[in-house]
């Protein structure tokens, strides 16, 4: 029988704290690098943090790159986060390296000319839905989630953006096409807020 | 735009919550499990465990801790005292601990930042400091040294060096705690800070001294900092976590106000 919820396991952090924020919102989620087990799960959740370069090779490695996408053109639902995120656009500027393309854009590395900004972008930051998606339902004026990144999501098609955070220009902090979403802040470290996305997305049925 | 962070730091002794008073006297003031769901629920930002107990089996005790808040508590939770080696701060890692923090062990072997920048990411390394003032020397020329040992061991090595090799070794945030106002309650050490934050261009979290509301929009504001640090301010009553944050955020300072 395909498992709930897959939380991928391709060497690129401690997984355990989305597997705990799973729990806390009843869902019961697997840690998994096996390609099939993630290729038929009924969701799937694609975390990450550290350097795009050693992520997709790692990725790569593993076939997890083929049964992330084939889950993903099968209509799975899939939410990506922080790394997660930025690997299922084309290219990244970390590394230089070439990602899943799931959706065509660029993940781009701040600037920062403003010495008063630190990387990188650590901390508690309002993200401010820009069109209607389920599982940025009851997002507030003011909510604020966690982030922590030094690289930021450019999607070509603006559509694919569903709410913006600033920093040193406002970025997309949420894009999604179809059946996959991605954010960049962090949920499982975002307290009420973070688990409510979680949970929205225990029960998403991929449409948007 | 970015939030600034209220940090508290619980200072934990065979699993129980300690506070100190300039590092000596430590006593025992409570579950530390039970003050972070308490902190958590109202609104903290972020959550420090610094383990200072003395027995050798401390690391068992502390990873049980860290286990039972990360069950519950869904924001960055940092953990420090006695990290050693990359295995300490991987355990901690899978016990629930987001960020690691490495102090005296740095001191003695700085390799151990870069080691541990490679093997959990540099944004989950937090180098912290503990600094007193000093006459100005040619081995301390910003007139702050490093000591170490919670504030016994006087390293001669200059605190303003010392954080921006940590920055270059791969740290990802820096604790700058001021022994001579940590806990006086007199505010924080606001030049000291402000020195650090403006050197490096990795976030820094000012510590040590904060007493009233007023220590900690210095330290945000004309200290630089991007988070302050409270300890006894909160974990005795005298202010709730929420006050302090509405306090700051009516007096101007950005602070996440809805939890």
């Amino acid at each position: 029988m395909a498992d709930p919820i897959v939380i991928i396991d391709y060497d690129a952090g401690n997984l355990r704290s989305v597997q705990r924020a799973c729990a806390e919102v009843g869902a019961r989620a697997v840690i998994s690098n096996d390609p099939v087990r993630v290729k038929a799960a009924a969701r799937i959740i694609f975390p990450g943090v550290g350097a795009a370069g050693s992520a997709m090779a790692s990725l790569r490695r593993n076939g997890l790159a083929e049964a992330l996408s084939g889950a993903v053109g099968d209509g799975t639902p899939v939410l990506g986060i922080c790394l997660g995120l930025q690997i299922s656009l084309r290219h990244s500027e970390e590394n230089d390296t070439q990602t899943l393309g799931l959706i065509p854009g660029q993940t781009r590395r701040f600037r920062l000319d403003r010495p008063e900004l630190k990387i990188p972008h650590m901390g508690w930051n309002e993200v401010r839905p820009v069109r209607p998606h389920p599982l940025l339902d009851g997002i507030e004026a003011g909510d604020e989630f966690y982030f922590v990144h030094a690289y930021y999501p450019a999607p070509e098609d603006q559509a694919c953006v569903y709410a913006h955070t600033t920093y040193e220009n406002d970025f997309a902090a949420a894009v999604g096409r179809n059946n996959y979403f991605g954010v960049q802040f962090h949920p499982e470290k975002s307290g009420r807020v973070g688990l409510s996305l979680l949970d929205r997305f225990t029960r998403w049925d991929g449409q948007c | 735009m970015l939030s600034k962070r209220l940090i508290a730091c619980l200072d934990v002794r065979d699993g129980k919550l300690a506070k100190s008073v300039r590092f000596v006297n430590t006593k025992d003031i409570g579950d530390p499990v039970e003050k972070a769901r308490e902190y958590y629920a109202d609104g903290l930002d972020e959550l420090v465990f610094y383990d200072i107990t003395a027995s050798s089996d401390k690391r068992a005790i502390m990873l049980d801790v860290v286990e039972a808040v990360a069950k519950e508590v869904f924001i960055p939770l940092s953990v420090g005292g006695g990290v050693r080696s990359v295995a300490d701060a991987t355990d901690l890692r899978l016990a629930g601990a987001e960020k690691i923090n490495v102090n005296s062990a740095a001191v003695a072997r700085p390799a151990l930042i870069a080691e541990c920048a490679e093997a959990i990411g540099n944004q989950n390394v937090v180098l912290s400091m503990d600094i007193r003032q000093v006459p100005e020397s040619a081995a301390c020329p910003s007139g702050y040294e490093i000591v170490i040992n919670g504030g016994r061991t006087p390293m001669g090595i200059d605190g303003l060096a010392w954080a921006l090799e940590g920055e270059g070794l791969g740290a990802g945030e820096l604790v700058v705690n001021a022994i001579d106002a940590d806990g006086t309650r007199d505010g924080y050490e606001l030049k000291l800070t402000a020195m650090i934050a403006e050197a490096v261009r990795i976030p820094v979290i000012a510590s040590g001294g904060a007493g009233r509301p007023e220590h900690l929009k210095e330290a945000l504001t004309t200290g630089k900092a991007d988070a302050a640090l409270v300890a006894s301010m909160v974990h005795y009553g005298d202010y709730r976590v929420s006050e302090l944050k509405r306090w700051l955020h009516r007096e101007g300072v950005k602070m996440r106000m809805s939890w």
